[in-house]
């Protein structure tokens, strides 16, 4: 197991180094005076051109640059937003926020993809599994913007079931909205994973000696079917994880949620470049991070991942 | 012993249904029985039906409408519902939600094509060399599609436009979403090929004196093209979303081109007084979405059956 962790996380520089690099090659080597090119439309004060020019070390040769930034990356030190708040307390202040919203979308996410998947799995090719490859198929379809904007119509402006915005009261119920619909937008791909694998594991051996040893339906079905199909669907969510950040954004955004995806929502309705490059630095460097655990999680759970 | 004795049928027996060779019928192969299963499905028709309007639209907007998006607007008219000749009412600005959900079809269409088309080539590229090649080829494109992986790609979409902020166009938004999107169509090229690469025919093509480039593009990738055509139909479908995504965050085109993404974004401080304004384009929006989605799974099942009941 330790060799598998040294492994992964081994592969995983690479990746950090490279996405890191991209990021900065996009910014820093196009055409144009980068600092200006972040700004859009707008002009930075001098004061404040001087401070990015300082801070993304533009005096030095690229690769030092780079070198640098990463230096800062690392050192905790990820640059200032346009309000003049350190991106590294903007963060502190606003990943709790986050982490509560994408808990309870995963929860609701989880619950109902599991417990649809498994009847449509049980029930394939009868009416309700045609009805929930119909939501499915809807579901995948609607992008995360319009079905928050519905949403918040619908549910909290026209039959007011709900507050239209979150805001600073970030309780359980007042966030329940957002995360139902950040749920509805992930859901379609574990339910159906969650399908398939039901299918697969009813036929297997085990689920029909567990029969002809006259265990009912009621205790093979949750004992053995659903137990032994949850694995796929619990991965699965890493690969969710990338949705969630976009839809977190947005849903973030428009719900007036205060956490990491509305700062960079703000970011780039604003058009504030150096917010934004931060930001999305941060994410993808947890997206890797979070990739990491579940791999790891994964060889927990199945140990024939470590000796692959 | 007796002998076991034998059911012989007599000759004026017809022979069952399965027995029976239909010398008459053309050979079967894997995309004539696509083709024939397709055909069975409403839903293939429903889709297609709808694939076709909005390409149309794209296409032709004029046939759909005679007024102009943009410059037929009238302040008076803001946010005011339906009336005569303006069936979906207006927007804030006054202009004619009809008309610029029907213009609006243009940009969608051509960026989700041209995005999709971007990740295609490199991710076709990228995984056929990959997976046919192996060794440093392979270790080094793999690695670098480990990166591009890593990146969800409308937040790297994001990172560039708002750096090429100046540059706005349907060809760079196309780039910033395909350039980043074909990472997970490299990585089922790559396995496609690898269980391909194996099998005698490809082995028989170089024995013949075929050089490797010319096996890989005669033969081998021929053979393993049927996921990337999935895939890519498929995301089309992301693709049309990303573009409205961005249009919507004000990093997509600028307000000034016709995008549902940007008519959503505007209506939006109205969503209390004219909803219809926003739910116009949504609808527009998700039902295109959802008739590439729907065609995309469609294709899918009926090139690998397998793939549904799999999920």
């Amino acid at each position: 197991m330790l060799m598998y962790v040294v492994r992964r996380l081994l592969q995983a520089v690479p990746v950090v180094i490279g996405t890191t690099f991209l990021i900065y090659f996009m910014v820093f080597s196009m055409p144009g005076d980068p600092i200006l090119a972040m700004f859009g439309d707008k002009t930075p004060s001098p004061a404040l051109y001087d401070q990015l020019a300082a801070q993304y070390h533009l005096d030095q040769p690229f690769l030092v640059q780079y070198g640098l930034y990463m230096k800062d990356l690392f050192t905790g030190n990820l640059g200032t937003t346009f309000s003049g708040e350190s991106v590294g307390a903007v963060l502190s202040r606003t990943f709790p926020v986050t982490l509560k919203l994408a808990s309870m979308a995963i929860a609701i996410e989880f619950c109902v993809a599991v417990v649809l998947g498994l009847f449509a799995g049980l029930r394939k090719g009868k009416f309700f599994d045609n009805l929930t490859l119909v939501i499915g198929l809807i579901m995948l379809s609607v992008p995360i913007f319009v079905l928050c904007f519905l949403a918040q119509y619908f549910i909290a402006i026209k039959w007011g079931w709900a507050s239209p915005t979150v805001g600073a009261d970030t309780s359980f119920s007042n966030m329940l909205l957002p995360a139902i619909v950040l749920a509805a937008s992930l859901f379609t791909t574990s339910m159906r994973l969650m399908r398939g694998t039901v299918i697969d594991t009813r036929s297997r051996d085990f689920v029909r000696t567990a029969y002809a040893k006259g265990l009912p339906g009621r205790r093979v079905i949750p004992v053995h079917v659903l137990r032994n199909s949850l694995i796929p669907v619990v991965t699965n969510s890493a690969a969710n994880f990338g949705v969630l950040m976009v839809g977190a954004t947005v849903t973030e955004g428009i719900f007036n949620v205060p956490g990491v995806g509305n700062t960079l929502y703000q970011a780039i309705i604003r058009g504030e470049g150096p917010t934004v490059v931060s930001f999305v630095t941060v994410m993808v460097l947890a997206y890797v991070a979070i990739n990491i655990l579940v791999d790891l999680l994964y060889a927990v759970l199945d140990p024939r991942i470590r000796y692959a | 012993m007796p002998k076991p004795e034998h059911y012989v049928a007599p000759f004026d027996e017809d022979a069952v249904e399965v027995d029976k060779i239909k010398l008459d019928e053309k050979p079967s192969n894997l995309w004539r029985d696509a083709w024939r299963s397709l055909r069975r499905r409403p839903l293939f028709y429903i889709s297609l039906a709808a694939v076709a309007v909005i390409v149309l639209m794209a296409l032709f907007p004029t046939l759909f409408t005679d007024v102009a998006p943009n410059d037929d607007c009238h302040l008076e008219f803001s946010n005011a519902g339906a009336t005569e000749g303006h069936p979906m009412g207006f927007t804030k600005r006054g202009c004619d939600v009809y008309a610029r959900v029907v213009w609006g079809a243009r940009t969608s269409l051509a960026v989700g094509l041209l995005a999709t088309l971007i990740s295609g080539v490199v991710g076709i590229i990228m995984g056929s060399l990959a997976g046919f090649y192996g060794g440093w080829v392979d270790s080094v494109l793999s690695r670098i599609g480990d990166i591009f992986f890593s990146i969800p790609y409308i937040l790297a979409a994001v990172v560039v436009m708002t750096t090429l902020s100046e540059y706005r166009s349907v060809w760079t938004l196309a780039f910033a979403i395909g350039g980043f999107a074909w990472a997970s169509l490299a990585r089922i090229l790559r396995s496609e090929i690898l269980r391909v690469k194996s099998g005698d025919f490809v082995m028989a093509s170089t024995a013949t004196g075929r050089t490797k480039f010319s096996t890989l593009i005669s033969h081998v990738l021929p053979n393993s093209i049927t996921p990337v055509i999935v895939y890519l139909t498929l995301s089309l479908g992301g693709a049309i979303v990303a573009e409205a995504t961005l249009s919507f965050l004000g990093v997509g085109l600028g307000s000034e081109v016709m995008s549902w993404g940007n008519d959503i974004s505007a209506a939006q401080t109205s969503i209390r007084t004219a909803p219809m304004t926003l739910i116009w384009p949504s609808i527009f929006l998700t039902t295109t979405v959802l008739a590439f989605i729907t065609l995309g799974e469609l294709v899918r099942d009926a090139l690998d059956p397998k793939a549904r009941a799999r999920g």
